[in-house]
């Protein structure tokens, strides 16, 4: 029943309220004629320029001294306070710093339990070398991608089969058997191997784990497919390490105060039963029957002498390395002593004896390579010499970086001169190359040179050799006068390289030299040698991956893009891109770059066709499939270099751009709206150039551009782009004096609008376009204030026909969208009946001085005010159930303001309607009292204004509800 | 009810000498309280002599010969008969290693034909209808060192064919020169033996060289004696088709327990040898032997 009577409540006071607004109704037709001659007028009386002066607030002297709102905030004291609660005495962190502690960072100081972890764990030095020395696990994937083969590989699976005692005799047998393996299957046999070998170690069976490793270490005895030889080390000496890991694990687990160690613990701190476990260990390896596996295994557990003896190491180490002479084949023997070396690095970099030995037994074991037994096994293999030698260089590179990591440089012209005296030294001095610092190899580049040229051409390829070479002079730089003729003589022998692959490989490389030291004259030379080299047979198509990286290079050196362009050879380079992908990617950076550098706006035609080029085949690599995000990032590199265009007076010959731009870029819509603002932008520069002043010509220029946009944005999509576009060109067309175009503007936004849709999408999700259309329509409103009607159509033709629209649009259910348009119109309307406006547009009439303050115009604004206060206050009463109360209030409320702000209060009918409004909005209590509270005092300190005294009377009638 | 006896000596590797004090402790390990009638801790070194089955026949007449001989035997009483607490008991122990009457404390080695083993043995006696508990540990003895002083004197060879002794077919053979040394013949049994091969020349590839270790163990008394050789290790030092010229190093360390020092006594005799093994590629093999004498310093 209190339902019920709250409902009559509400219809009764409904009606008091329609009684108002009938006797308002009833007034507005009432012709009176006051003494301040403004009949008609039922808005508020505004003055505008006396209001602004007093809502412009006192200047206030910003104080710049400290305060930045960017800056970052400094907390001085946090800590000290946390650690007096906390009882600790940390007091230091008073003093602030420049430095503003990042709360979290605070938050864990020093204690920070997983860092504590680490520290622990890692009491054992993994790498004792510096930062600046290239790991071996950057070298370990290089390798496994370039040594491949297609050949079966066989394992033996004896150490591998668990369950080896419960089957039978025979089955056993045949597990023992040699299983034929792709690489892949390999490389995933292997790792397998690498697990049971963890497992076997987690589940305490070391013996087995041990005989795993030994299998293992078997396996690189074997060269029998040896083009695979170098991956096959680097898979296999992955279980070295986890067996070396793990021993290393193990002992100082047992090493009850291992956790305390640090690295420069000494065998004396290590406990008996630790010793003697390690000793056991070593004997048990020391009696390993074959060579190769006593060599891995010992080599891998080398920093385990640790706990032996003091000199463990320095004496195993030169030991391991005499016996890897027992290896009769080089192959195997080059990479064990390249895993000597990486173990000796990482253990006791300070032995440099030792690597240097090991460089001087490969030295001499080189003359093995022409041998009867070497040359034997390549013919049974089949594989050539050049290509035997380059499994090689990855071993040799390795002993070598070795050495020259931070070597003093006569050693390294010392290894230079041995290298010269060998036979066979192509090998070597690609490795010399390779590993030596850049600087060295670059200061003797000319050197280098003879001695390349002096290697017999049977041997090591020569372009491989010229390829290492220019690596080092890509990253040091040659003596200045010697780079041409560097430069001339690698050329010469580049080009003549057959193959398109080795080919491109050697050119990429010697690009980067060219565009570090040269002019465009010889970059251009330059792409034009590989245009002819890859054009032949389309061999492009398969050095993709290296034509892009030239591309990469010339824009890492130049950045002038007239330059660039100018090169002969740079476009027809491009074209040779023609996977479409490969091709998109390749514009697309260099559209990074030009965005990146080109910071001037630029007219230069040479510049204009090639981007322009560019940008089409980006375009056009977009169809239905193309993902947005792609599309998007596009768009954005096009616009990019549209916003760089810039043909400064010559306006015209932008338009034209513009015009053929659209042509062109017509898929791809943000590229379109980019146009759109150029265009209205072109317009604005052109009015400011001619001081508003059009003339003939100029004024068929802006109609121009008008009509480029009028022409354009249909063809957009999206419904909020077109409809805020064509307001803004209808502004732009209205600040340039077409009153024409900027009808038809405003008419289409109007026409447009049924068309929105009541959700759009935004960032993927489903949302409510309602927001979205009232910004909008308030922003049109706004605009339709200096919006001269047009002589042939009624008085406020297009509010009307936008109030129509409005009305006949479908809203959501349930929404005072509508109401709130009414709301807002009212204050344009207001607007509208002064005699002098708010703003208006130079040298452009508005309806102020086309009317002139006609009654008959104010009359028709008064009944337009009446209609659409007439539907609020229906709309107010349709929402008059319970549940609808708090909307109800907000409206009432708004509409209160808006009769306060711009009503003419004097009125006694509007006033009490006004009343009705602020009861009705108070009357269910979900008003906002501080809000109502600050209207109150800003209608009393209107009140205090002159000619503004009747409002103190309304504001006497205004009961402000106390909640309780 | 579970009971675990077990022997812990205070070194970790379990290596005394004669004269030394053997001590540690005998760690009982029950959930609930364990009567027993006394612990009994035993000491026993022994050596076990025994015949390869080629020899047996020809042997069988002095079989009392081979009786393991007892090199040391004592044994006391941990603990009188009663009860142990629930729990972890350690009892500690001390034994003097001494030799019994004039005998001699060999080296602990553990051969085919000869064995020198050395151990402790607890036994907890136990009361009617349970079973008396026992475990043993081997310690390790090491031979007093010898005062002798050992000059090490290096041994050259070369191997070609004609230095070759029972080859039927010297006519044949592919030629061949290798050349070596060993640092010393007379080694000390804890540092490894060491030394060179360097294949200076040969027609036919190699395929592996190897050192082997080899035990010769002599049994017998003054009627007559069995006298077998066997391999202990076989360590390649090379493989494949090595090069030539370059010197190959000789390494073994001589493995713990199955080597000892060179053992010459009335009843039996421990010896070792090396071999130099050089297989060629068509399986040809060529063996170097050098006897070693092995010491303790």
């Amino acid at each position: 029943s209190v339902a019920v009577n709250a409902e009559t409540w509400t219809l009764h006071q409904f009606n008091e309220l329609l009684e108002v607004h009938h006797a308002t109704y009833t007034w507005l037709h009432f012709e009176a004629v006051s003494e301040n001659g403004c009949a008609y007028r039922r808005s508020r009386w505004r003055k505008y320029e006396t209001e602004l002066q007093r809502c412009r607030p006192e200047a206030l002297p910003i104080e710049f001294g400290d305060y930045h709102p960017l800056k970052p905030i400094l907390v001085t004291d946090t800590k000290t306070r946390r650690g007096v609660r906390k009882g600790s005495t940390s007091s230091s962190s008073s003093s602030s710093s420049s430095v503003p502690p990042d709360p979290l960072s605070s938050m864990l100081d020093g204690t920070d339990p997983l860092s504590m972890f680490a520290s622990e764990t890692s009491t054992v030095p993994r790498s004792v070398v510096g930062h600046d020395f290239e790991p071996w696990s950057a070298k370990r994937g290089e390798i496994l991608t370039r040594f491949t083969t297609t050949e079966k590989l066989s394992i033996v699976r004896k150490a591998t089969s668990p369950a080896s005692s419960a089957v039978s005799e025979k089955v056993r047998t045949r597990l023992e058997e040699l299983d034929d393996l792709e690489e892949q299957d390999y490389a995933n046999r292997i790792e397998e191997l690498n697990q049971s070998l963890k497992e076997a170690w987690a589940s305490d069976q070391k013996v087995k784990a041990l005989k795993i490793v030994i299998q293992c270490a078997k396996l690189l005895s074997d060269t029998s497919v040896i083009q695979f030889y170098p991956s096959k080390f680097v898979l296999i000496t992955d279980i070295m390490d986890t067996f070396g890991d793990c021993s290393m694990c193990v002992f100082l687990f047992l090493h009850t105060n291992a956790l305390l160690l640090s690295d420069a613990f000494t065998c004396e701190d290590v406990n008996d039963t630790a010793k003697e476990t390690c000793l056991n260990w070593f004997f048990k390896i020391a009696s390993i029957r074959e060579l190769l596996p006593r060599l891995y295994v010992e080599a891998s557990i080398l920093k385990c002498n640790h706990f032996l003896n003091k000199t463990g190491i320095s004496t195993t180490l030169p030991r391991l390395t005499a016996m890897v002479r027992g290896i009769g084949d080089p192959l195997v023997a080059a990479y064990a002593r390249a895993y000597l070396c990486r173990v000796g690095m990482e253990v006791a970099p300070q032995l440099k004896d030792t690597l240097n030995t090991n460089f001087f037994d490969l030295l001499r074991t080189f003359r093995q390579l022409s041998g009867e037994s070497v040359q034997n096994q390549l013919v049974v293999q089949r594989v050539e010499m050049p290509e035997y030698l380059t499994l090689y260089s990855p071993a040799i590179n390795w002993i070598l970086q070795c050495i020259a990591y931070r070597a003093p440089e006569p050693l390294l012209t010392e290894m230079m001169e041995r290298c010269k005296t060998m036979g066979n030294n192509a090998l070597l001095l690609n490795s010399v190359m390779r590993a030596f610092r850049p600087e060295f190899v670059a200061a003797r580049a000319t050197d280098f040179i003879g001695m390349i040229k002096e290697c017999d051409e049977a041997g090591f390829p020569k372009h491989l050799l010229f390829g290492s070479l220019g690596r080092s002079l890509a990253s040091a730089d040659p003596p200045e006068p010697e780079r041409l003729t560097i430069l001339n003589e690698a050329w010469k022998v580049i080009t003549k390289v057959r193959s398109p692959r080795d080919y491109i490989i050697c050119a990429e490389i010697w690009v980067e030299f060219t565009c570090r030291h040269f002019t465009k004259r010889e970059v251009n030379t330059v792409l034009a040698d590989m245009i002819k080299h890859m054009t032949p047979d389309r061999a492009f198509e398969d050095a993709y991956p290296q034509l892009q990286s030239v591309i990469g290079k010339i824009l890492t050196y130049f950045h002038d893009f007239s330059i660039l362009f100018s090169m002969e050879r740079f476009l027809p380079f491009l074209d040779m891109f023609q996977k479409d992908s490969v091709r998109v990617e390749v514009c697309r950076s260099i559209m990074e770059v030009f965005i990146r550098h080109q910071l001037e706006p630029t007219r230069d035609p040479v510049i204009l066709n090639a981007m322009l080029h560019i940008c089409k085949t980006m375009h056009d690599s977009v169809n239905a499939l193309t993902l947005e995000d792609e599309k998007r990032s596009l768009s954005l590199l096009i616009i990019g270099f549209i916003r760089m265009v810039s043909f400064g007076r010559d306006f015209e010959q932008q338009l034209n751009f513009c015009v053929e731009s659209r042509s062109t870029f017509c898929n791809l819509e943000p590229v379109l709206v980019q146009l759109i603002h150029t265009v209205n932008q072109l317009a604005m520069e052109t009015r400011r150039v001619m001081r508003g002043n059009h003339s003939r010509k100029t004024a068929a220029f802006v109609r121009a551009c008008a009509a480029y946009s009028f022409i354009t944005i249909p063809s957009l999509s999206s419904i909020f782009s077109r409809l805020s576009l064509y307001l803004l060109s209808g502004q732009v067309a209205l600040a340039n004096q077409c009153l024409s175009q900027a009808d038809a503007f405003l008419k289409a936004a109007v026409s447009v609008l049924p068309e929105v849709p009541r959700s759009i999408s935004v960032e993927g999700k489903l949302r409510s376009s309602e927001s979205f259309l009232l910004d909008f329509i308030n922003n049109f409103l706004s605009t339709l204030l200096v919006v001269p009607d047009h002589p042939e159509h009624g008085v406020l033709y297009l509010v009307r026909g936008l109030l129509n629209m409005v009305q006949d649009y479908t809203w959501e259910d349930n929404s005072d969208a509508k109401v709130r348009v009414y709301i807002s119109a009212l204050p344009l309307l207001a607007a509208m009946s002064q005699e002098t406006y708010l703003y208006s547009i130079p040298k452009m009439d508005s309806n102020e001085t086309l009317y002139g303050g006609d009654p008959k115009f104010l009359s028709e604004i008064n009944k337009l005010c009446e209609t659409l206060i007439g539907q609020v206050l229906d709309h107010l009463k349709a929402l008059g159930r319970e549940e609808t109360a708090r909307r109800q209030g907000a409206l009432a409320f708004s509409l209160f303001g808006v009769l306060v702000a711009h009503g003419d209060l004097r009125n006694n009918k509007l006033s009490q309607l006004a009343v009705n409004l602020w009861n009705l909005s108070h009357k269910h209590g979900y008003c906002d009292t501080r809000f109502s509270v600050r209207t109150l005092d800003h209608m009393k300190q209107q009140a205090q204004q002159l000619d503004m005294s009747h409002l103190s009377d309304t504001v006497q009638r205004l009961a402000l509800q106390s909640r309780t | 009810m579970s009971v675990s006896v077990d022997i812990r000596l205070k070194r970790a590797n379990k290596v005394y000498n004669e004269g030394e004090v053997l001590s540690g402790v005998v760690v009982l390990q029950c959930k609930e309280p364990l009567p027993h009638h006394g612990i009994l801790l035993s000491m026993e070194g022994l050596v076990n002599l025994q015949l390869s089955s080629k020899s047996v026949g020809v042997f069988e007449a002095f079989y009392n010969s081979v009786k393991p001989i007892s090199l040391l035997s004592s044994s006391i009483e941990v603990a009188r008969s009663g009860k142990i607490p629930g729990g972890k008991t350690e009892i500690p122990f001390e034994f003097p290693l001494q030799a019994k009457g004039n005998k001699v404390l060999y080296e602990t080695y553990h051969g085919v034909f000869v064995n020198i083993q050395y151990t402790l043995r607890c036994d907890v006696k136990r009361p009617l209808l349970a079973k008396d508990l026992s475990r043993t540990c081997e310690f390790i003895v090491h031979c007093q060192p010898q005062k002798a002083k050992v000059s090490p004197s290096p041994v050259s060879f070369s191997i070609t064919p004609d230095t070759l002794q029972n080859s039927r077919e010297r006519d044949t053979l592919p030629k061949f020169l290798i050349r070596g040394h060993l640092d010393a013949t007379c080694c000390v049994v804890s540092q490894p033996l060491s030394g060179e091969v360097v294949v200076e020349h040969s027609d036919i590839p190699i395929k592996s060289i190897e050192l082997q270790l080899v035990r010769v163990e002599t049994c017998g008394c003054a009627e007559g004696y069995a006298r077998d050789a066997t391999e202990i290790q076989n360590i390649q030092i090379a493989e494949g088709d090595v090069c030539h010229g370059l010197p190959i190093p000789v390494y073994m360390v001589f493995p713990r327990l199955f080597t000892c020092p060179t053992l010459e006594t009335t009843n039996f005799k421990v010896e070792f040898e090396v071999n130099i093994v050089i297989v060629l590629q068509d399986d040809h093999l060529i063996t170097e032997n050098f006897p070693l004498k092995l010491c303790r310093v």
